[in-house]
């Protein structure tokens, strides 16, 4: 292997490892707050992706119609909360905001999707339909289920993410996109060929981890997000909502699963199916830090993308049997850092 | 006969009836769902009762698949002698892969189930000697001397492999080891305090589930006479974790239901769905995703707890006390002589981080003594407890039970040695029998492991097993409450059924944490008098106890310790005049 080829598949692995820590990070963190696993988190990679393809021929992606149809069924839920008896105006407010949101969303995009205001547009636009997915999926599938075990919480997310899926191949068929790099063109960076996507990728992934740094560490209500990861009954006790917590989470899981599918939309073909291997991807990251620790869960991200990027160089037919099969030593090396009997929940 | 064998009777009957006047068609519905029941079973056993996720079991399926397929074609095999090969294969995959994997706790494991499973998948699809993605045709089908079964025939060879498998998980749940998997969830530390290796019956319960879906693997092969990776993927072992789930994981029989109703669930939509969209594979699992969400937020236990309350209830393992006594009990443990010298603690120390939990505390016990632990709350009388019985490690100093050390000696060891205790917070199975979470505790007395109790070898010592677990039951004023669920039980019922538990274990030593709290003045009595007895029995007692009535008539010798350190020690008599004491509980010297 030569110098040029070495430092190619280096950047190939630092570019889909910053993906992979962007999906690791966003699972920890709902993780920990939640202690749900969103296995559909995948799913919302390929959304993005593929709403982004749609608006860039012109035509608006059937995305819509899930947010809308999600939209519709989580604010039934809330009028249905109100008719059995909680008549509380906040009630009416979230029915309103889970309701009209994804409406005025699907408004705005039929209105502007022919309309050619260019590709940043098409990003808002990209943002605006998918992020509010995160939230209202916690709504429709996860709120229902109260305080239900990891385990059943999991099954469901797994329920989730079959719906997903189908509903992603009925949005947009079977068949792969590529859109055009944010950022065209290449740098010579240490005499080898840089693409400026790859340099895009790596930025933003690394300017969503400060800023998710700066938000735990030092706002308010990041901190009231660390509080109840650590302890939820307690976090409840001392006033925070940990119910506004978790719908934030998945609000923040929304928006990296949508920043994640506009940066590898130009780097790979993303078919219907594709988020959730990447998502896989970014879990086994997320458990190489434990599902507790942020600069863990990236710099897994990181070396799984280079393993990844090498193996495919010499044995690209196993690549994928190689970076599943990663996660063995990756748990004996977990599991014997812990060696005493952990009870599990019942 | 009781109503649930006449329903059994019947739905047996009504199976066995019906390969004779299905058609084409409904033979093949039959046939997978058979197949799928035999995967189900094992993650009933595994998921439901052992609670170890395992979104993995459609690989174990494409082992045996894969074996058979290999010997009978490439090796010229017959199918008959491939089966041992298919079912050990299945278990060899399960033992390295569960080696690696079961040690780790809760949501690590099922999530690690799926990148393996992953990676066995895109694995196969490689490998030219398996074909690669168009896999193994011409698989021959299955011949005994000569007769190949078919059409109902085949169902009929299914259907009893779906009843062998049922046998051997029914047989396993009713007995010793059974009754340690029931507890798995939620109660290892349990466990261990009464000497189950809980990693190795893990281990175990995951190579059975394995082998009884290499088994489906097997029949599916030499049904389909085709082999290839596609129906092995994850989306088939999330399916079986589905079907698991609507028929109710903890139910064994909900196993046959769950299988049954997603293939013909999934049947009706494949045939309904393409007329209503024209999409058959997106809005198939589009919808069957959508049930599994509507069905676990609205009824997680499944499709069983409704369908058994039709039923009356079932019969708990039988045994009352006069059967109770006519067996012969196991030999009890040579107990020391009286007043020699049996645990020694010699300055133990034990630090969380920063805090010390329990410093530099010695004392000592002797062999028929009975030794009371006081101190406020949070001295750390339940972390020394802890380090007793080897629930945690010690930081420093020796503790040394019949003359071996056992500051870091595993739980289960310490059991060994004849160290019993009961928990502070009661660690009962609530939905086990009072009799059965005893029988726990005298698991160490019996050796009968898994195989004999799959092949139900093992029904006389687990009568010796539940009679010794009455006499106990007995023996604290509880057989009237044998059969009843142990979460049916008042608190301070709760607190004597884990002293019965513990005594189960014939111990050396019993140390009881708490055991008067919440029983009324004439149970205490009561209690006092059998640790009494006990004590003169030559067993040592330590007790850590609250209520200082109850302390000071009963015990020998007291300990007092506050802030981890040891204040005091001596009669009841000299601790309640020791000034230190005195400071410790009122903050001034009375």
């Amino acid at each position: 292997m030569s110098y040029l080829i070495g430092a190619l598949l280096a950047q190939d692995g630092l570019t889909n490892g910053a993906i992979y820590a962007l999906i690791a990070l966003a699972l920890v963190m709902v993780f920990s707050v939640t202690r749900i696993i969103f296995i559909p988190q995948g799913e919302i990679v390929t959304y993005s992706s593929l709403s982004l393809a749609s608006l860039q021929q012109g035509t608006a992606p059937g995305s819509i119609w899930l947010i809308v149809a999600l939209g519709l069924l989580a604010a039934g839920l809330e009028g249905f909360g109100y008719l059995r008896g909680d008549r509380s105006t906040s009630r009416l407010r979230a029915m309103a905001a889970y309701g009209l949101v994804p409406l005025a969303v699907a408004a705005l995009t039929f209105a502007t999707a022919g309309a050619g205001f260019g590709f940043l547009w098409n990003i808002v636009l990209v943002l605006l339909i998918v992020v509010p997915m995160g939230p209202l999926i916690y709504r429709v599938a996860f709120r229902p289920l109260g305080d239900a075990t990891v385990l059943h919480s999991l099954i469901v997310a797994m329920a989730v993410h079959f719906v997903l899926l189908g509903c992603g191949l009925l949005a947009f068929g079977p068949e792969g996109v590529r859109t055009p790099p944010l950022i065209a063109g290449r740098f010579p960076v240490f005499g080898v060929p840089v693409s400026a996507q790859a340099m895009v990728v790596v930025a933003v992934a690394i300017v969503a981890i400060i800023a998710m740094a700066l938000y735990f560490g030092r706002t308010l209500s990041g901190k009231a997000l660390r509080a109840t990861a650590f302890n939820r009954v307690g976090a409840r006790l001392v006033g925070i909502r940990t119910e506004q917590a978790a719908r934030l989470v998945f609000l923040l899981a929304g928006f990296a699963g949508a920043l994640c599918g506009i940066l590898v939309a130009p780097i790979t073909t993303v078919y219907y199916d594709t988020g959730f291997l990447i998502g896989l991807k970014g879990f086994i990251a997320a458990i190489f830090a434990g599902l507790a620790s942020y600069p863990l869960a990236a710099l897994g991200a990181v070396l799984l993308g280079l393993f990844e990027s090498y193996s495919s160089f010499f044995a690209s037919l196993y690549k994928d049997a190689i970076v599943f099969a990663l996660i063995i030593p990756i748990l004996l090396w977990r599991s014997l850092r812990s060696t005493h009997v952990e009870e599990d929940e019942e | 006969m009781s109503t649930r064998r006449i329903a059994l009777l019947v739905f047996t009957a009504i199976v066995l009836v019906l390969p004779a006047v299905l058609s084409a068609y409904g033979l093949t519905l039959m046939n997978f769902i058979g197949l799928a029941a035999i995967v189900v079973v094992g993650l009933v056993l595994l998921t439901g009762i052992g609670g170890l996720t395992s979104f993995g079991q459609a690989s174990f399926v494409g082992v045996g698949a894969y074996t058979t397929a290999w010997l009978t074609t490439a090796a010229g095999l017959s199918p008959v002698l491939a089966l041992p090969v298919a079912l050990f294969a299945g278990a060899f995959f399960a033992l390295v892969i569960g080696a690696v994997t079961l040690r780790l706790s809760g949501h690590y494991l099922p999530l690690s189930t799926i990148a393996w499973s992953l990676s066995l998948y895109f694995l196969v699809g490689n490998v030219a000697a398996l074909g690669g993605h168009d896999g193994i045709p011409a698989v021959p089908p299955i011949s005994l001397f000569g007769w190949e079964p078919s059409g109902p025939a085949y169902t009929w060879l299914i259907v009893a492999a779906v009843a062998l498998s049922l046998l051997t998980v029914a047989n396993v749940l009713a007995s010793r080891d059974g009754r340690a998997v029931r507890c798995l969830r939620g109660r290892r530390v349990m466990l261990e305090a009464f000497g189950v290796d809980t990693a190795r019956l893990r281990l175990v319960i995951f190579v059975h589930a394995a082998v009884l879906a290499a088994l489906t693997g097997w029949l599916y092969a030499h049904l389909i006479q085709f082999v290839n990776a596609t129906p092995f993927g994850l989306n088939a072992s999330i399916e079986y974790l589905f079907m698991t789930v609507i028929g109710g994981s903890a139910h064994l029989f909900g196993a046959v239901i769950g299988a049954g109703l997603m293939t013909l669930l999934r049947d009706g939509l494949q045939r309904l769905a393409p007329e209503l969209v024209g999409s058959g594979g997106a809005t198939e699992i589009v919808m069957l995703g959508l049930v599994m969400v509507v069905l676990l937020q609205t009824a997680p236990r499944g499709v069983m707890p409704w369908l058994l309350r039709l039923l009356p209830p079932r019969g708990r393992p039988w045994m009352d006390l006069d059967r109770a006594r006519a067996i012969a009990p196991f030999s009890s443990r040579p107990k020391p002589e009286r007043g020699t010298e049996l645990l020694t603690v010699a300055g133990v120390t034990k630090r969380f981080g920063g805090l010390i939990a329990v410093n530099d505390v010695s004392f000592d016990l002797k062999a028929g003594e009975i030794l009371g632990l006081i101190g406020p709350n949070g001295a750390g009388k339940s972390t020394l407890f802890n380090l007793l019985t080897g629930i945690s490690p010690a930081t420093a100093g020796t503790i040394s039970f019949a003359g071996e050390r056992i500051e870091r000696m595993a739980s289960r060891k310490i059991a060994r040695l004849g160290v019993a205790r009961s928990f502070q917070h009661v660690l009962l199975r609530s939905d086990m029998s009072a009799l059965e979470n005893v029988a726990v505790g005298a698991h160490l007395r019996s050796t009968r492991g898994y195989l004999s109790a799959l092949l139900r070898l093992d029904r006389r010592e687990e009568e010796r097993l539940l009679a010794e677990a009455m006499r106990q039951l007995d023996r604290v004023g509880l057989a009237h409450l044998a059969h009843e669920p142990a979460g049916s039980l008042a608190l301070g019922q709760q607190r004597i059924l884990e002293i019965a538990r513990a005594l189960a274990a014939d111990p050396a030593l019993l140390l009881l944490d708490e055991p008067a709290a919440g029983l009324r003045y004439r149970e205490k009595q009561e209690l006092a008098a059998l640790l009494s007895k006990l004590g003169e029995e030559g067993v040592a007692v330590l007790v850590v106890e609250h209520d200082m009535n109850f302390v000071m008539n009963l015990v020998d010798r007291l300990v007092v310790i506050s802030f981890g350190q040891k204040i005091s020690e001596g009669a009841p008599t000299h601790v309640q005049n020791d000034v230190a004491v005195q400071e410790a509980y009122l903050g001034v010297a009375a």
